[in-house]
């Protein structure tokens, strides 16, 4: 190996499209937003109900509510790709426990904290071993619901107690369910954890250069550690949700869901190579899903054909600045 | 380096004897010769996905849409078929490829014209390529009594006592073999996911090379749709759904590194094979079937832990290495 002499000006990173288009995002996905919207109420007349209008949101709030704290994962240059097996394995757990006798508050408390265990055993392999993210989570992805296809099978759990059914199908107020109203103070603490607080600059950070990052003081592992189990935690509280919606549990519970988070967050804008993103991006990202895939439902259009408008979503939202830039800077 | 990685395939390879070994104290005729050659055939489309995932993942790219793209393409032959059974099997999977390619460039465009980073491109493919075997086949099935005997049977034919279908994996692997050791591509495949920067400097024109690659695994994609179709003969929309994660764990547990650069065509075989043998095995021994997806999550967690050492440290400083 021989060294050679570096050129002056050495870039984090090769490419980043995103970050200058960042400024404008949140507002590209109002207009998206907002026109989804208004193509919905012309397409269905059953759409402006407060009624369907208070079941489309449960089509993003569990994946909302994970989607937070995948975004700061993802800023921080990581990923988890295990969220929806960690709700196949608490919900397994908590149905154990059901069969076993247990009460509601055990219930939420075992789902939560298998979550968060889960989160914290991804975090241990990525930051105590120095390995990536990916191929870690993907590995974790097999092994969590790997161990609920061995405790389950092919059979279901069922049999949840009545009071358990509150936190997927109760309503706080009116049409305003338990679970909104938690996708939303989540949004709310959330955005301050990543906007104003010190943690949250660590992890934006981290993620624009985790090498000069390190030199300046932070504590790359112990924050990448907690993002981690942030996220396993917000999947142990989706499982809840779903298990206490759906009322059953089967190994196969939420079965691709991580692909839909993900797709989530970097539709709200978040880098997918770390560095940028914001937490109002998300929220609207979560909104746009909703909108899309409650709209077509309301249209009668099967849910195989619904993911061919995300994916497309997906793509053109993030290529339509790259497209616009080049065209107006003629490069 | 070259010493390093033959190590780490001897390492693999040994492993995969002592996983043999042990099998065969609970059941001998695991080990037969025939049931070992039975293996192979059953890993085969597992071993060329593999190898169309790993060129991509070489370059520091992924590719998720594999899984959708062979369901797809699938679906188009397995249509074709039904429709017009005098269109023969070579033509088919001629027609399969270039199904395959088109998909696949249509990533690699994504990738290479629009800067956009290959695991958002294909997380959106994905969706959109299974999404549109929906469309194409209105949700309906093309079972076995649809397909032509010569489509079912092309694969399954024996050839100095082999299934075609076993030749066929033996080709693909030679061809890549050609390509990653004796071509200016593979080494610009190599070059660019130790370090893009460098292989600019060296005249290695980075976004067309990932655009190729994404061709090659769009092929390799659209090729093991018919393998996949006439083998297990049903083409559905659900057919292979999540398979690109195995594809994917087949190439860490064959130390493929993620973050480019790092891997071999060996590899990527043996690491099928790997996961090859354990589902083949789980039956044998009689252990519930259930058990594998756990296994399989073990055996990729332990593979990135073992190889973790070779890799190198993530955002390090560009320019450091002159060789390798």
């Amino acid at each position: 190996m021989t060294d050679i002499p570096a050129p002056r000006h050495i870039p984090d990173r090769l490419d980043k499209p995103l970050r200058s288009a960042i400024f404008s995002w949140e507002a590209l996905l109002v207009v998206v937003a907002v026109a989804i919207f208004a193509i919905n109420s012309f397409a269905s007349p059953y759409f402006l109900d407060p009624y369907s209008l208070s079941d489309l949101t449960f089509n993003f709030t569990e994946k909302g509510l994970i989607a937070f704290a995948m975004a700061l994962l993802i800023i921080s240059g990581e990923i988890d790709l295990s969220v929806a097996a960690i709700i196949a394995l608490a919900s397994t757990m908590m149905g154990m426990a059901v069969q076993a006798g247990a009460g509601t508050p055990v219930l939420v408390a075992i789902g939560i904290v298998v979550g968060l265990g889960c989160g914290a055993f991804n975090g241990l392999l990525v930051t105590r071993l120095g390995l990536p993210s990916i191929v870690v989570t993907i590995g974790t992805m097999s092994l969590f619901r790997g161990i609920a296809f061995i405790i389950l099978g092919d059979q279901a759990y069922k049999g949840y107690p009545q009071s358990f059914a509150f936190f997927g199908q109760g309503y706080v107020w009116w049409v305003v369910s338990f679970e909104l109203v938690l996708f939303l103070i989540a949004a709310v603490v959330y955005w301050f954890l990543l906007h104003r607080t010190s943690f949250g600059r660590r992890v934006f950070a981290i993620g624009n250069n985790p090498i000069a990052a390190q030199f300046s003081g932070v504590r790359v592992g112990r924050t990448k550690f907690i993002l981690f189990c942030l996220t396993g935690l917000m999947s142990g509280i989706a499982s809840v949700l779903i298990t206490s919606r759906l009322g059953s549990t089967r190994p196969s519970i939420a079965q691709g869901y991580e692909l839909e988070v993900i797709t989530m967050v970097v539709l709200g804008g978040v880098s997918i190579l770390g560095g940028a993103g914001s937490i109002l991006g998300v929220v609207l990202a979560a909104f746009i899903m909703g909108l899309v895939t409650f709209g077509l439902g309301l249209l009668n259009v099967p849910g195989i054909v619904m993911s061919i408008f995300i994916g497309l979503l997906l793509i053109i939202v993030i290529a339509l600045p790259i497209v616009w830039r080049r065209l107006r800077g003629g490069r | 380096m070259k010493a390093f990685l033959k190590y780490r395939e001897i390492w693999l390879f040994a492993a995969i004897v002592v996983l043999i070994g042990l099998i065969s104290t609970r059941f001998p005729a695991f080990a037969d010769p025939g049931n070992l050659r039975q293996v192979f055939n059953d890993t085969s489309i597992l071993m060329i996905l593999a190898l169309g995932q790993m060129v991509v993942i070489l370059t520091r790219s992924i590719d998720l849409s594999m899984a959708s793209n062979l369901c797809f393409t699938g679906m188009v032959v397995a249509m074709l078929n039904a429709a017009h059974p005098a269109i023969p099997i070579p033509l088919l999977i001629v027609i399969a490829l270039v199904v395959g390619l088109v998909l696949g460039a249509i990533n690699g465009l994504l990738v290479w014209r629009l800067n956009i980073p290959s695991i958002v491109v294909t997380l959106g493919t994905l969706t959109i390529y299974r999404g549109a075997t929906f469309v194409l086949s209105g949700g309906a099935w093309v079972n076995a009594d649809k397909m032509s005997p010569d489509f079912i049977g092309f694969q399954r034919a024996a050839f100095l006592g082999i299934p075609v279908l076993s030749w066929i994996a033996i080709l693909v692997i030679a061809l890549f073999f050609v390509l990653m050791t004796r071509t200016a591509l593979g080494r610009s495949i190599y070059a660019i996911g130790v370090n893009p920067t460098a292989s600019v400097y060296a005249g290695i024109d980075v976004g067309r090379t990932k655009f190729i690659v994404f061709c090659i695994s769009g092929m390799i994609g659209g090729l093991s749709g018919y393998l996949w179709i006439s083998r297990y003969v049903i083409a559905s929309v659900e057919v292979a759904n999540g398979y690109e994660l195995n594809i994917i764990a087949a190439c860490v547990i064959g130390g493929i590194s993620i973050a480019g650069g790092i891997g071999s065509v060996g590899g990527a075989v043996l690491g099928a094979l790997f996961l090859g043998i354990i589902s083949n095995a789980l039956p044998v021994i009689n252990i519930s079937p259930f058990w594998q997806m756990a296994i399989s999550g073990s055996a990729i967690i332990l593979a990135v832990v073992l190889n973790a050492r070779g890799e190198r440290q993530q955002g390090r400083i560009i320019l450091r290495k002159v060789e390798a």
